[in-house]
């Protein structure tokens, strides 16, 4: 292919992502998005500018170095792409697949400034498929053993990659993991049809058991050990706590306990980590009526919605009954939808209703104490809030039912005490988060670091990632005698 | 896995296992419970820890076969194992030397309230203790109870053994004539039960701890569907108990969240019987 000139690249178009037809994908929880063809993928690749100075890596909370995987595949050659991918993120077919790209790298990328980035997450996504196909253990090279240890506490996307980055420091690393399966939110919150947990599966391989990491699962770390016993019984030198923000918030609107009505972690732990799609062929047991409402418009929103669907659908075509409706339900507008616009617009093709600035009032029951319907009320926006967002604000006497027999409540989460309430003294806000240097992980307790959601709150797996690999830097030092 | 190492049947419908899971023996307390999950396939199960070795690093389980996952639960043997065991899980009972109190069990659960009356009874309390099931096939650990309590009553719906009662009948005797000395019941067993042994002793204003058993499936605190109702307040019962005061639960609501996937777990229970059944007629084949 003869040389592109730079106008040519800024004139070329965005190779579309191909996607499984909504009518098909409303009954099967298989990937939507299907990957890059060869040929897109280097048309794509072909796209990218290779700027000096390039904005799109400012963008990425694990500095990915994108102009060079990007060359790597334009020249075809993608185990040098594999090579510079794996330098800054152990986990691409993952973040290519979950990273809300149009808001880091891509936002920032000069193409974008006629709307057509270069679609580097399509791109990465590509690079990681091409490993979890083709590749077992990757060489890498491992600094000599330093006779530390290191305790994980949280099998992440946080812990997954501080541990990976410890193991390759020489660090002796240890991750204790509660659920029976590796992954957090990975496993348990994203669906397989925007993750199939064989990448998540393969990646963690690679990023983990390569390195000869010890994975503890069932290990529940606040209940059998705490993380004093760490420290001071099991001969840990240091503890990077990537607990995550495991903990559902609910609604406190009367029938909140009605059956029927369940939380997003219970919804999608029940179909996700528990493969309640599969049920009885898998044991655990999930079910959605007919009307489903979901309170809340985040990604986990969309990915309970569209869950919802999925079950509702399947259900239909095997035993009849009618097709399931399914609604989401936000107190504020399309603009400010906090989920990626990819989600978003997917849930809208699948058929997923949205009632924007509408605020759930009550949910009312049967006499079987079941869901019966749900009031709600009409919002208006009002001035910004603290968080920049317009206030919705209740309109009076427009309060109406909505004939629904399942709420999911998906209005975010917050850390789950457990794994430190024992820790005497650690710092905590007011939010229940654990307070962290934003640089170094550090805690206000020696020799304890903290990142990803137990820190910030619910954000991305990526800004978790990010976090356990600044504070893997900082742990390496304190190990090889840096002063805390 | 996690090694079974020793199995007995109590009853027609309740096994005993113990399990080698040093870690969980290691920091379990009487009233704590784990979680068991059989094969790659199976449901999270949640188990009171019935006893536990901390030298030989087991731990005792005692369970009913009731839907699927305990149906296949109780075909597991010594030499097998459980893909799974976490805990331990929940608070342990709160235990001291209270003066009088009162165990109360039903069916299974008599293998739960075991390790509590015999804390109990270290910790020097005078323990009378009140066990109860359908029949007495179901009875089991008649003798263990007997050991650390210095009252036992033993009733039967039928009669067949003891009296023939439920366990609220001595409750409600025991209460009209000392309930001043008591100074508190701890009661585990169906909901039901348990509801009504809370509203026996509700009059006399005797403080009741009843563990419960719900609908569960991290045990962390990280789904929410074990929430209950307790005075006013939503509780979880994986983090915030399994103990609570029985005179402030929302028994109802309990028992109505118990129910909701009955239809389900029948279905499940049908699918595995068809399974065992076309496996069977493959092998005679």
């Amino acid at each position: 292919m003869p040389e592109l000139t730079i106008k040519e690249r800024l004139q070329s178009s965005r190779q579309k992502m191909p996607t499984l037809d909504p009518e098909v994908r409303r009954a099967t929880f298989d990937e939507v998005a299907l990957g890059y063809t060869h040929e897109a993928m280097i048309l794509e690749a072909e796209r990218c500018i290779q700027c000096k100075d390039p904005a799109c890596v400012k963008g990425c909370p694990v500095r990915v170095k994108i102009p060079e995987f990007i060359k790597a595949l334009r020249e075809d050659d993608i185990t040098r792409a594999v090579e510079e991918m794996k330098e800054r993120n152990p986990m691409p077919a993952i973040c290519g697949r979950v990273c809300p790209q149009e808001t880091q790298c891509e936002a920032l990328c000069v193409l974008g400034k006629q709307g057509k980035p270069v679609a580097i997450g399509r791109l990465e996504r590509y690079v990681g498929d091409y490993e979890v196909h083709h590749r077992a253990c990757p060489p890498t090279i491992r600094s000599a053993a330093t006779g530390k240890r290191v305790a994980i506490i949280g099998a992440g996307p946080a812990g997954l990659t501080c541990a990976s980055d410890l193991a390759i420091r020489g660090h002796d690393v240890t991750v204790f993991e509660a659920l029976h399966d590796p992954g957090g939110v990975l496993v348990y919150g994203i669906p397989e049809f925007r993750l199939p947990k064989f990448v998540v599966q393969a990646e963690i391989e690679r990023a983990v058991d390569c390195l000869g990491i010890d994975m503890r699962l069932n290990t529940i770390i606040g209940r059998t050990y705490t993380i004093e016993e760490l420290l001071q019984e099991e001969g840990y030198d240091a503890v990077f706590l990537g607990s995550g923000a495991g903990l559902p918030i609910l609604l406190r609107i009367p029938g909140m306990n009605l059956n029927g009505v369940m939380s997003a972690n219970e919804f999608l732990t029940r179909v996700n980590l528990m493969k309640g799609y599969a049920f009885p062929e898998y044991d655990t047991p999930v079910k959605v009526g007919h009307k489903i409402a979901v309170i809340g418009a985040g990604n986990v929103a969309m990915d309970a919605a569209r869950s919802a669907l999925r079950l509702g659908t399947l259900r239909a075509q095997a035993v009849g009954g009618a097709l399931p409706e399914v609604h989401i339900v936000y107190r504020r507008s399309e603009a400010e939808v906090p989920a990626r616009r990819e989600e978003f617009e997917h849930a809208r093709e699948e058929g997923i209703i949205f009632d924007f600035l509408v605020n759930p009032v009550r949910i009312h029951g049967d006499e079987q104490r079941a869901v019966s319907g749900m009031q709600v009320q009409r919002m208006a926006l009002g001035e910004p809030d603290a968080s920049g967002r317009r206030r919705p604000m209740p309109i009076p006497d427009s309060e109406f039912d909505m004939d629904v027999d399942t709420v999911i409540v998906a209005l975010g989460t917050s850390p789950n005490p457990v794994p430190f309430n024992h820790a005497a003294g650690l710092e905590r806000s007011k939010w229940g988060t654990v307070v962290a240097d934003e640089v170094t992980g550090k805690t206000n307790v020696r020799p304890i670091w903290a990142g990803g959601d137990v820190v910030t709150g619910a954000a991305t797996v990526v800004s978790a990632m990010g976090a356990g690999q600044r504070a893997a830097i900082s742990i390496d030092d304190y190990l090889r005698g840096a002063e805390w | 896995m996690y090694p079974i190492v020793h199995k007995q049947i109590l009853s027609p419908t309740s096994k005993l296992m113990i399990v080698k899971a040093p870690e969980v023996a290691r920091k379990a307390s009487p009233g704590q419970f784990l979680i068991v999950r059989v094969d790659e396939r199976g449901e999270r199960i949640p188990l009171t820890i019935a006893d536990f070795d901390r030298d030989a690093g087991t731990v005792t389980l005692v369970f009913q076969e009731l839907g699927k996952s305990t149906k296949l639960m109780g075909t597991l043997e010594v030499g097998g194992g459980f893909r799974d065991v976490a805990g331990p899980l929940g608070h342990p009972s709160v235990i001291d030397n209270y003066g009088t109190v009162v165990c109360v069990a039903g069916g299974v659960a008599i293998a739960a309230i075991y390790p509590i009356a015999r804390a109990l009874k270290q910790a020097g309390c005078e323990v009378i203790s009140i066990i109860g099931a359908r029949n007495r096939e179901l009875l089991f650990w008649i003798d263990r109870m007997e050991a650390v309590s210095d009252e036992l009553t033993v009733v039967t719906d039928d009669g067949s053994y003891g009296d023939k009662a439920l366990v609220t009948e001595p409750l409600k005797d025991l209460m009209a004539s000392r309930a001043a000395e008591i100074a508190r019941v701890y009661a585990v067993g169906p909901a039901p039960m348990m509801k009504f042994c809370s509203l026996t002793t509700l009059p006399y204003g005797v403080p009741t701890i009843v563990s419960l058993n719900t609908i569960m499936i991290d045990g962390t605190g990280m789904c929410g569907g074990c929430r209950v109702e307790v005075g006013d307040e939503v509780r979880f019962v994986c983090v915030d108990g399994p103990s609570f005061d029985g005179h402030l639960v929302d028994w109802d609501m309990l028992i109505a969240r118990q129910d909701y996937y009955r239809d389900e777990e029948q279905q499940s229970v049908a699918h595995w019987e068809e399974a065992c059944r076309l496996s069977a007629a493959l092998g005679e084949v």
